[in-house]
């Protein structure tokens, strides 16, 4: 073990420099996600027969496994962190479409109306009340992303070396050296688990007005709907009656 | 690079039908290792998830044990288990297990602690014990809510088990490692496609579980 | 050409002081909405952090998208080796990335710019980035190129098998001078296979023809449909096996499998310092499937100076099969970096 920091020539970075990568690599995607999936769900939003095929394609894609989407981009972008990001940003998008359209629709009618009545026009109603609000979905939806992103960068190292801490799995196997691997699983792990809780942080932030005891008793909704599938499929068999329901 | 031409030319061909590498025996290796993945999360998360949301106590633990279980990535720990222990199944299944517990306890967890208290109390005063009320009473009103967790984590193993084939095992990850190296597009694009429709069905199934196992009470107040 | 980089995004980096907390609810209920009321103006402030926030993210993700691409920040992306360097490639094995390492630092002993790109994958991969220009230098075994481009060819000497490659090799591409060292495919048993089948170290490939069909073999997923792979051997020496098993390229899977006897046949390379510890047995070549194995730099034509070839063919003049089976032992059993190994060769060889 007294080698675990001692990275192999061929990964061209120190230690550090895998973490800076790797967070990149997990993390840019994710804020692509974002920022794509913010005004797709304000569409779904906004016209409702969109949600159910929107969600229909976003599962299709979610079960298209990583791997062979990296090798399929492979022949646009090359064997580049391009080819690891442009998945891992779709996945984030189907995470993420789901988590803000289901936490701007939590916000209940009379809180719109008295928006409206206050003199609010739409965009700023969608601005300053449904947007701040679905806040906390929005996060929960992030945690999501982020974490699973930041484990599916180390499958790049099977389109030559593009999986940073993941690079050194290969070398683990290479050359015998159990440590890299165990190095790199802990320290996905831990960069997993910090960014996990830095947006914990982030949402404690951006809405002060929720207080700390709503937030304790059990887990919530990050585990309670781990992956965009489960929604989507929901939205797409199930919800025909009741999206009508919903939308009273 | 068109897809649709990749996936009519990978289906169409005959020799992909039969034999070890085959649609079919890599299709039952995927479904097998996904079954057994998705039973012993099962094993773990069901009865843990059970207890602690009828007692409504370790919700806290339970909450980083499924921090750190998301967190720990699946092909990093496949391919340390594949070092530390060499061939065979435990490397695949510990990864596939790891991913699936969470969701699972979690979902189960939680779906036992949203029973409308009223009915278990009612329960209760009608002297029923306290594995009656579980079984009887809580139980059959988080069924949609636990199906969906186990949902969840089958589709998430099934789209995992594709990195098995890394370690030389079989399954639908086959095609596309082999296609990787092979630098045969149409290989990979016809393995993801298999994996794909695999999770489709299996979200189909589970539609249809919750159909039958669900009380028709329940569902219609759902 | 990798100092070109993005900074890790601050507005995300992971904030260790903060502990966990629980997901939030998702349904935020009435409770929510009414402390909402009292405090419009603060969610308007942070919704600025929210906005300001975005727009960094958005300057991040563009800022280096374009950076990676304009500047060449990855050899691969524009598919065109950037100006100035010459990018070194290796595929997905320990001895490709050691004579890798070998030929860059023999470069760079010269003066020349280095990139360095291993562990890509397999030939089928790195043969179309040499093609396109995104290597310059890739290590090759000339038998093993051979047979890629042509599956019918069959030389009889090391020149030949030159000759036959530069004629169907890519234009952009040639071949500098081939070294000594060999290092091939082969079909090798493990101990008990050897036992149970009498083979011994003078048997042949052909000597399985019998019981091929009891055995399972295994090798990279390449070898599955490859000339020296799995298709040679049924139209060279009429083999077919049980099943094939799908390991690595010579490498840590395909050793420990054979050492199992999870496969009793595997392409093993014979330059493997397991073939001598675990007493496997290469099986003879006499009808020259695998060929000839030398190793020998492959770059693109008109990439590298005159200079650059010359240290090249340099390196080629002085690297034979014991020279090759003792540097890989010192990086795969002893466990020393690749770049040091071949950095204290080429100072012994007075190539640097």
């Amino acid at each position: 073990m007294n080698r675990f920091f001692d990275i192999p020539s061929d990964l061209q970075h120190s230690w550090l420099g895998l973490v800076g990568l790797h967070l990149r690599e997990a993390l840019l995607p994710v804020l692509a996600g974002l920022v794509a999936a913010l005004p797709i769900a304000q569409l779904c939003v906004r016209f409702r027969w969109l949600y159910a095929p929107v969600l229909g394609v976003t599962t299709v894609l979610y079960a298209i496994p990583s791997l062979a989407f990296f090798v399929v981009l492979i022949d646009y972008t090359g064997q580049t962190e391009l080819t690891v990001m442009i998945p891992l940003a779709v996945y984030s998008l189907v995470v993420l479409v789901p988590a803000i359209v289901d936490g701007v629709r939590s916000v209940p009618q009379e809180t719109l109306a008295a928006a409206t009545a206050m003199g609010l026009g739409p965009v700023r109603r969608y601005l300053q009340v449904q947007l701040p609000i679905a806040v906390p979905a929005i996060i929960a939806g992030l945690r999501v992303a982020t974490v699973s992103s930041i484990s599916l960068v180390s499958v790049g190292m099977l389109i030559g070396n593009q999986g940073a801490l993941g690079n050194l799995l290969q070398d683990a196997n290479s050359y015998h050296r159990p440590e890299l691997a165990v190095n790199s699983v802990v320290t996905t792990a831990a960069l997993a688990i910090l960014a996990d809780a830095a947006l914990v942080g982030v949402r404690i932030l951006l809405t002060p007005w929720m207080p700390r005891a709503a937030r304790r008793g059990g887990p919530g909704p990050a585990e309670e709907r781990p992956e965009p599938s489960v929604p989507a499929l929901e939205g797409a068999l199930e919800d025909g009656p009741q999206a009508l329901e919903d939308a009273r | 690079m068109n897809v649709l031409h990749f996936v009519n030319a990978f289906f169409s061909d005959g020799s992909h039908w039969h034999g070890y590498d085959g649609i079919p025996a890599r299709l039952a290796e995927h479904i097998r290792y996904s079954l057994l993945a998705l039973g012993l999360a099962a094993v773990v998360g069901l009865p843990v998830g059970l207890l602690t949301g009828h007692y409504g106590r370790g919700g806290n633990a339970l909450a980083l044990i499924a921090t750190a279980g998301r967190a720990l990535p699946s092909f990093g720990l496949l391919v340390l288990m594949f070092i530390l222990l060499g061939f065979g199944m435990v490397p695949v299944m510990v990864p596939l297990v790891v991913l699936a517990v969470p969701p699972i306890l979690v979902t189960t967890y939680e779906a036992m602690r949203s029973v409308d208290p009223s009915p278990v109390d009612a329960a209760r005063g009608m002297g029923m014990g306290e594995s009656r009320v579980l079984f009887q009473v809580e139980l059959p009103v988080a069924l949609p809510l636990i199906l969906s967790g186990l949902r969840s984590a089958a589709i998430q193993i099934i789209s995992t088990a594709t990195i098995a084939a890394y370690v030389s095992l079989g399954g639908l990850g086959r095609y596309i490692v082999d296609g990787l190296y092979q630098l045969d597009y149409e290989k990979v694009v016809g393995g993801a496609t298999l994996v794909a429709v695999l999770a489709l069905v299996t979200l189909g199934v589970f539609w249809a579980a919750g159909r039958f196992a669900v009380s028709p009470g329940v569902r219609r107040g759902g | 050409m990798r100092s070109v980089k993005c900074r890790t995004p601050h507005a995300v980096r992971p904030d260790p002081a903060v502990p966990y907390q629980h997901p939030p609810t998702s349904e935020p209920g009435t409770g929510i909405v009414t402390s909402y009321a009292k405090s419009t103006r603060s969610s308007t402030r942070q919704f600025g952090v929210v906005a300001v926030a975005l727009a960094a993210t958005g300057a991040l993700v563009t800022g280096c998208s374009s950076s990676d691409g304009k500047s060449g920040g990855d050899p691969l992306s524009g598919g065109k080796s950037s100006g100035g360097s010459v990018v070194v490639g290796s595929n997905n094995f320990p001895e490709s990335t050691l004579l890798a390492d070998i030929y860059g630092e023999a470069l760079k002993a010269k003066g020349i710019k280095v990139t360095y790109k291993p562990n890509i994958g397999s030939r089928e991969t790195t043969y179309g980035l040499m093609k396109n220009g995104s290597l310059t230098v890739l290590p090759e075994y000339n038998g093993s190129l051979l047979a890629y481009l042509d599956k019918k060819a069959a030389p009889k000497t090391v020149a030949d098998t030159t000759a036959a490659i530069n004629a169907k090799l890519d234009p952009a591409l040639t071949l500098l001078e081939p070294a000594p060292a060999e290092d091939k495919d082969s079909v090798t048993v493990n101990r008990e296979t050897a036992a149970k089948y009498h083979l011994t170290g003078k048997s042949t490939i052909a000597d399985l023809t019998e019981v091929a069909k009891d055995l399972v073999i295994g090798g990279s997923p390449e070898f599955q449909n490859r000339q020296q792979g799995l298709l040679g051997l049924k139209s060279v020496y009429g083999l077919e096996f049980k099943s094939f098993k799908a390991l690595d390229a010579g490498g840590p899977l395909t050793q420990a499998a054979l050492k199992k006897n999870l496969v009793q046949v595997a392409d093993i390379f014979t330059t493997d310092p397991t073939i001598s510890k675990e007493k496997f047995v290469t099986l003879q070549d006499p009808k020259n499937l695998f060929g000839f194995a030398n190793v020998q730099p492959l770059v693109g034509k008109g990439k590298l100076s005159q200079k650059g070839v010359d240290a090249l063919n340099a390196v080629s003049a002085k690297l034979d099969t014991a020279t090759l089976l003792d540097l890989d032992t010192k990086v795969q059993v002893e466990k020393q970096d690749p770049l040091d190994v071949a950095r204290a060769w080429l100072k012994s060889a007075g190539l640097a």
